[in-house]
């Protein structure tokens, strides 16, 4: 019992910052209909610019966390949408798709070259030390993962759906030209959007980074897992993301632990091949809906 | 008169080609991991022949021939780095000094051998020296020397009854996790978890929970870098709480860093650490690596500089550069350190290039590895 609940925690611990790089995906998707290759590296580099913050700022470590959200905002969020996604989505989507795998591998060179192809040791926020509960002695830096990444994932719905920013933003995701003619500033929703998406991936990034280490390559992994996750759960829903993160995550690690662990990197493939094969729209997805 | 000049003149030429192939470099090729998942050991190896390639240098070379270094980065992929041993024989290269992954040496050495080129490895599968290649040799002992000096440790000093094995998949961690089954099993000492784990995974948390249900009494990890850090903080995590004992890259510098409180606690055995600093030429390397680095050697670093010496010193005992006779002389050599001091410690080769010298059991205390026994060569 002991481990099945520490191997269902960390499953959802885990899960729950795939969801949150995965509901990036989403909002991508609906802001710009394209899909963001780089939402891996966009996770990647924020812990970098932490350390950055550290080490060469002499910043403490909430100066430094302070410091990584500000510029993945500005850098992932902003300069992505200003000098990427403005200038090159009037050519097609396919276009800014490619533009995105370019930016991948532009962020993680440029990362190995500045800070190394090794791994750089990161400060966790949580505390790392297990609790007792109920005689299972569980790891308490996984519960205050998945309890963070659900309070984040409540509020930006709770945001989204409540408020008159987000149900603009929502009208935007639907049909730009209509929200327009009703007077949403379309182009402000838009930036929202990508700004959000950015605040997100520096938020998995600080979460998932203690557990992964600093390194150049992480973006790889988280990349593929988060956007097998959007599109199991479903791309345009944000719920979608949600179930999807939690769902591989968790199966992840029970297959692993009581089936085999030599093909668990197999796992969200065959979800994936599954899913097309039944749902394709996803697990909470709606065939022709867009709403985020 | 004429007859003369032309004879003055070409006198003179000769003398200054014979001066300049005096002073031809002697080319090495170090071929390493210095990106992907081996780039902690390989800068490290990297680093440790910069200083030694620098010391030989000062010193007049070997033969009286100055050393020329080329670094090529194997990105830590096996295909890439047997092109890169080609590449560094077509440059002419005397030895080759990498690579540290044993699935790269072990698809990369057949070009060297194949050319007659002695390579100097950081290798530590146990496969490596048993293909028969008298042109391989290890700068540190090979798994099955390695791990059964570990069998004491567990047997007498831990009394363990049952013991978990986590090991990374890949030919480094192969081979020694099937060593260290085969000695447990000789011993008497049941292996109860036996958890393979994939070269560069993120997520331990199932190999840990596996480890901790299994009612090991300890646990022998052996993984690459970055992969023991992930383990030894899952491990801490979940309160792994039985002793984690593995062999070299367990309590290395850089886990320690990765790792940081994780680490604590972690025992080794090490075939040489920079720790060992009553050991006089260690303690001069350290300081040495760490005024020009600004960091902490590891073990891979020594195996450099080792590699590197040696590469010079039985050079100068065959007295000319060829492969040939320099493997044959490396069969069965033993450098006594009292003579050879770059050596470090008493070294000896067998003859087929594995090597044996005396060893180090290591504990993380306070954040720093510290050497809690001696081992003698086996």
């Amino acid at each position: 019992m002991s481990q099945f609940l520490q191997i269902l925690l960390s499953g959802l611990a885990t899960g729950s910052i795939y969801a949150l790089v995965a509901i990036g995906f989403a909002l991508v998707w609906q802001a710009a209909q394209t899909i963001n290759f780089a939402q891996g590296e966009f996770v990647m580099l924020p812990a970098f610019l932490v350390l950055v913050g550290l080490n060469y700022f002499d910043l403490p470590l909430w100066g430094a966390l302070l410091f990584g959200l500000g510029m993945s905002i500005l850098i992932l969020g902003a300069a992505f949408k200003k000098l990427v996604v403005e200038p090159i989505l009037p050519h097609g989507g396919i276009t800014l798709v490619i533009a995105t795998i370019a930016l991948g591998i532009l962020i993680r060179e440029s990362v190995k070259e500045f800070y190394s192809a090794e791994g750089q040791p990161y400060p966790s926020v949580l505390p790392s030390d297990p609790i007792n509960i109920f005689g299972a002695v569980v790891s308490l830096q996984d519960i205050l993962n998945l309890v963070l990444s659900l309070g984040i994932v409540v509020l930006l719905t709770l945001f989204l759906n409540r408020t008159r920013t987000g149900r603009c933003m929502q009208a935007t995701a639907q049909n730009p030209a209509v929200a327009e003619i009703l007077g949403v500033d379309v182009k402000r929703m838009v930036l929202y959007t990508f700004l959000i998406n950015a605040a997100l991936a520096a938020l998995a990034s600080f979460l998932i980074t203690p557990v992964y280490l600093a390194k150049f390559s992480n973006g790889e992994t988280l990349g593929l897992i988060a956007f097998i996750a959007a599109i199991v759960g479903g791309f345009n829903q944000i719920r979608g993301a949600l179930v999807g993160g939690l769902l591989i995550g968790v199966l992840d690690n029970l297959v692993a632990t009581y089936i085999t662990a030599e093909y668990r990197a197999a796992l969200p493939l065959i979800l994936l091949i599954l899913i097309i094969l039944v749902r394709p729209q996803g697990i909470l997805g709606t065939p022709e809906g867009r709403a985020v | 008169m004429y007859s003369k000049f032309v004879l003055a003149v070409s006198a003179a030429l000769l003398t200054l080609v014979g001066a300049a192939q005096a002073q031809e470099a002697v080319e090495i090729g170090v071929v390493v991991e210095l990106s992907g998942a081996g780039a902690p050991a390989g800068t490290n190896w990297r680093d440790g022949i910069r200083i030694a390639v620098e010391e030989i240098n000062a010193e007049g070379g070997i033969l009286g021939k100055p050393v020329k270094v080329t670094e090529y980065d194997t990105q830590t992929d096996p295909q890439i780095s047997r092109a890169l041993v080609q590449k560094a024989i077509d440059g002419r290269a005397y030895a080759i000094w990498g690579t540290i992954y044993s699935g790269s040496t072990l698809v990369n050495m057949l070009v060297a051998q194949q050319n007659s080129v002695p390579q100097f490895v950081g290798s530590e599968a146990p496969t490596i020296v048993e293909k028969g290649n008298p042109f391989v040799f290890r700068t540190s002992s090979g798994a099955q020397k390695g791990v059964p000096a570990l069998v004491p440790y567990f047997k007498d000093t831990l009394k363990a009854k049952k013991v978990g094995v986590a090991w990374v998949n890949n030919e480094f961690g192969r081979g020694g996790r099937n060593v260290f089954i085969a000695e447990m099993k000789k011993a008497g000492i049941e292996v109860v978890a036996d958890v393979p784990s994939e070269q560069a995974q993120t997520d331990y948390a199932s190999d840990v929970s596996k480890l901790k249900q299994s009612g090991a009494d300890a646990v022998f990890v052996y993984m690459n870098q970055e992969e023991s850090a992930r383990f030894l903080i899952e491990a801490k995590k979940q309160d792994l709480s039985m002793p984690l004992v593995g062999e070299v890259t367990l309590t290395e510098a850089k886990v320690i860093e990765l790792a940081g409180p994780a680490a604590e606690g972690a025992i080794a055995h090490v075939g040489i650490t920079a720790t060992a600093d009553q050991v006089e030429g260690i303690a001069a390397f350290r300081e040495k690596f760490v005024k020009t680095f600004k960091r902490v050697p590891t073990h891979d670093a020594i195996k450099g500089y080792i590699g590197a010496w040696t590469t010079k010193y039985v050079t100068e005992l065959v007295g000319k550069f060829d492969g040939e006779a320099f493997s044959e002389k490396m069969h069965g050599l033993c450098l006594p350190a009292t003579k050879y001091p770059r050596i470090l410690l008493d070294t000896c080769w067998d003859n087929r290039g594995e090597m044996s010298r005396p060893s180090f059991m290591v504990q993380v205390r306070n954040g720093s590895p510290v050497v809690i026994g001696t081992v003698p060569a086996n």
